[in-house]
């Protein structure tokens, strides 16, 4: 359901009317802007990545939260090269008290 | 792409599935069934095939695709009402394309347009309005469907031509809320699920609280999660460790997209256009209580179902269709007695069958047909 | 090849078609020796091509024959126009089944009141792509329509080409082990015309990869005369070509996702509007089948023509118990293609 694709804000073409353009990928596609304005002024938005769903901003893209969810994922990828050299180390150190 | 690529990461999603194996492994020693995990939204489903997820799980980890796919649910009488109003000399009728093949009781709207209607397919509702600013003397109806995902898009158009007043576009109708949907699937004698994937685009329009009933009252796990893969496995990851630790809570994966309390201005809009209707017909599981919207009496000019005084005919499923058990992860896609026999993407019976997004569809055009044991000769 | 496409002799004066212009008289006689014959430079003015060929002498060579119609919408689109696809698509049809095309035929079915200018350009597409090509328009017919009863412009043409002794090219001799290759960027035709055609509202600097193979064919089959087969994966994309060569072959296809050449404008097309590449149509590109000891010069062969810059090694076909298109994805996990049950439509679910 809902498919919403990143884009990036590049342009306001209508602040009365909220409308401004978003860049996906090197694809221009006019946007409402109406659900990220939030407090600030229209024109502020620009450079803005929002997700974008059948032609409007739905949510502007939280890059702290984008990056921890992928720094999660890296320690979970370091505490297992951890545990694994561990396994060698204890293997290693079985060795030689063989 | 930015925030796409990287969470497409095959080595990220090699450490997640060694944590998941061992999850799976400790969840397993207490248990003789597998584990359900319900995907409540059709792009998961889409997620799961299109990168293959599932195989790439311990087998003891299974899919049941839930009811999040708007087009699958689509009732045929609903259908019906398009292909009427489509037909209308007068109406351009304008429509995402996931509906152009959705069967009605005759015709479809691909089928319609092949009789002579003016249907036109569209990417978004502000290029149905701006063609009704360009089409003065034709009346522009939408075909709005979708989740609270799509319906801010709707009422904030529907607001657009109010203040334009833009008087030949109106919007017909057929939102659909999940919340009640999944308190109906939980609350149905054979549910077998032990947790959920919560939609994410959903969820960024209406927040994570209103699962909070889930976790309190039914004991169990919903992780709201994203859409590329390595999201749809950090969230079974999160519901593994839940169902582990013996937790049944709400958590958030999708937090870059996804705030807690959901979209302000989205809400606002929602509420101002929509209000809920005393119940709508979905196709597999029948009549669900406040489980869909309608537009307010203040915005009855723009209301297609009251401009043109759409019939809605009630028509049942095919009988033998059991798209309401492999909703509710009763059975699998292939256990249905039509699956692949009467009921292929060609010719779809069910519900499932009609969209990608469909399990149904995602199931025999995406490969889950090899899990399908090969039929007895 | 000429260096200055030829113009019209000027004695059409109309700006737009009238029914006039097919009735059969001077005004027809007009249209179609300014618009069309003094472009193409056909050698006699009868109603038939006499066409003599040194290479059908040659004992074993064989004629193909083939034909297609074009009905594209826009007509003229970045990249090319309804002529230029017209030239292009029959002269790939012939070149993959190992042909060498030399003469094409074209015929107009032209809507009153179309403009003469548009078939003037349309014209000389077909001109600059048949000499790209190598090959000539030796015949051709027009006939003028009642508006609405076609869309401004259909064209047809045929082509004709050698097959040269000992070549075979079939689907059916593809390996368990052979290499699949294609010379270039996919999807550029597919998304351009979305683009072009505006219904969906966005723009973006993608142009149509119409264009001969012919000659790109040719340095493959020189450096690596095993060559099984090929498709043009036109409509219905890469997708659909490869099942059309599992089909034939009775033989699994395996390819991967992380190999397959793309532009970021075209992936971006498909995010957004919920679209799979691969089944977006292509006007200029092939995929090929080689042993897997060729396939390296296979490669290299292509990557020397301009038409290949971009190719790649995009999977090979592999034992399957029941024989499909399966693609690794760059994720990890694999899944069947299949071929479309209709049209590609765009998706916001």
């Amino acid at each position: 359901m809902c498919l919403g694709i990143p884009g990036q804000i590049v342009e306001i073409t209508d602040a009365g009317r909220k409308l401004g353009v978003a860049n996906v990928s090197g694809v221009r596609r006019p946007v409402n802007l109406a659900c990220v304005i939030g407090e600030g002024s229209v024109e502020d938005l620009i450079g803005t990545w929002v997700l974008i769903h059948v032609g409007f901003a739905m949510s502007k893209i939280d890059e702290d939260q984008a990056a921890e969810t992928l720094r999660i994922l890296t320690e979970l990828g370091e505490a297992q090269q951890e545990l694994a050299a561990m396994r060698d180390g204890d293997r290693a150190l079985g060795d030689a008290q063989w | 792409m930015k925030y796409v690529d990287e969470f497409r990461d095959p080595v990220r999603a090699g450490v997640l599935l060694k944590e998941i194996e061992a999850l799976t492994a400790q969840i397993m020693a207490g248990r003789d069934r597998p584990v359900v995990i319900m995907e409540v939204c059709g792009g998961h489903t889409h997620s799961i095939f299109r990168y293959g997820i599932e195989k790439m799980l311990p087998p003891e980890i299974e899919f049941a695709h839930g009811p999040g796919c708007p087009v699958c649910v689509l009732p045929m009488g609903r259908v019906d009402d398009c292909v009427e109003l489509a037909m209308k000399p007068e109406v351009i009728f304008t429509t995402f394309g996931d509906a152009m093949r959705v069967p009605g009781s005759r015709l479809s709207l691909l089928g319609a347009k092949a009789e002579g209607a003016d249907v036109r397919m569209v990417y978004s509702p502000l290029d149905a309005l701006a063609l009704a600013r360009a089409n003065p003397d034709r009346e522009v109806v939408f075909f709005g469907l979708g989740f609270e995902t799509t319906m801010p898009s709707t009422a904030l158009t529907i607001l657009q031509a109010q203040a334009e007043g833009i008087g030949n576009f109106s919007l017909f109708c057929n939102h659909i809320t999940i919340i009640p949907t999944i308190k109906a699937i939980l609350d149905s004698p054979d549910m077998g699920i032990d947790g959920f994937l919560g939609p994410g685009h959903v969820s960024m329009v209406i927040g994570t609280d209103p699962y909070d009933f889930i976790a309190r009252d039914y004991h169990r796990p919903l992780v709201v999660a994203g859409f590329e893969p390595l999201d749809v496995l950090h969230s079974v990851w999160m519901v593994l460790r839940q169902m582990a630790e013996g937790r049944a809570e709400i958590e958030n994966q999708y937090a870059r997209i996804v705030p807690r309390y959901g979209n302000e201005a989205s809400l606002a809009a929602v509420t101002e256009v929509f209000e809920l209707r005393e119940f709508f017909e979905w196709r597999g599981l029948g009549s669900i209580d406040h489980s869909g919207v309608q537009i307010r009496e203040a915005y009855a000019a723009w209301d297609a179902e009251r401009k043109f005084a759409v019939a809605s005919p009630s028509i049942p499923d095919p009988k033998a269709c059991q798209c309401g058990e492999v909703l509710k992860g009763a059975i699998k896609p292939w256990q249905c007695k039509l699956f692949g026999r009467s009921c292929t993407p060609e010719t779809p019976m069910g519900a499932l069958m009609v969209s990608s997004e469909g399990a149904c569809a995602a199931y025999y055009q995406y490969g889950g047909i090899d899990a399908v044991p090969e039929p007895a000769q | 090849m000429n260096a200055v496409t030829p113009t019209g002799n000027g004695r059409l004066r109309a700006e737009r078609v009238t029914l006039a212009h097919g009735g059969g008289g001077k005004a027809m006689r007009d249209l179609i020796e300014d618009v069309f014959t003094s472009v193409f430079e056909p050698d006699g003015l009868e109603d038939q091509a006499r066409l003599s060929h040194e290479m059908l002498a040659v004992e074993g060579a064989r004629l193909a024959f083939t034909t297609d119609s074009f009905v594209v919408q826009p007509l003229e689109f970045p990249g090319g126009d309804i002529g230029k696809i017209a030239v292009c698509g029959t002269v790939n049809d012939l070149t993959v089944g190992g042909a060498q095309p030399l003469w094409l035929s074209a015929a107009f079915i032209i809507e009153e009141g179309t403009e003469v200018a548009l078939l003037r350009r349309v014209a000389a597409a077909m001109r600059r792509a048949a000499d790209q090509a190598g090959v000539r328009i030796v015949t051709g017919d027009t006939k003028v329509v009642e508006r609405g009863a076609a869309d401004t412009l259909f064209v047809t043409t045929s082509g004709v080409g050698v097959i040269p002794a000992g070549r075979e090219l079939a689907a059916e001799k593809v390996r368990a082990g052979d290499v699949a290759l294609v010379n270039g960027v996919l999807g550029d035709h597919g998304a351009a015309i979305l683009a072009a055609r505006g219904d969906m509202v966005f723009e973006a600097d993608i142009r149509s990869d119409c264009r001969p193979l012919n000659h790109l064919m040719e340095a493959v089959i020189e450096a690596a005369p095993g060559v099984r087969c090929a498709r043009d994966a036109t409509r219905g994309g890469l997708a659909s070509a490869l099942n059309e060569i599992s089909q034939a072959s009775a033989i699994g296809i395996e390819i991967d996702e992380a190999r397959l050449p793309m532009r970021a404008e075209v992936k971006g097309v498909c995010e957004l509007l919920g679209l799979d590449p691969l089944y977006l149509a292509n006007e200029g590109a092939l995929v090929l089948f080689v042993p897997e000891e060729q396939a390296e010069a296979a490669l290299a062969a292509m990557r020397s023509t301009e038409a290949g810059r971009d190719a790649a090694i995009i999977g090979r076909a592999a034992e399957m118990r029941s024989p499909r298109v399966v693609m690794h994805s760059l994720f990890g996990g694999s899944r069947i293609v299949d071929m479309l049950v209709g049209e590609q439509l765009p998706r916001i679910c």
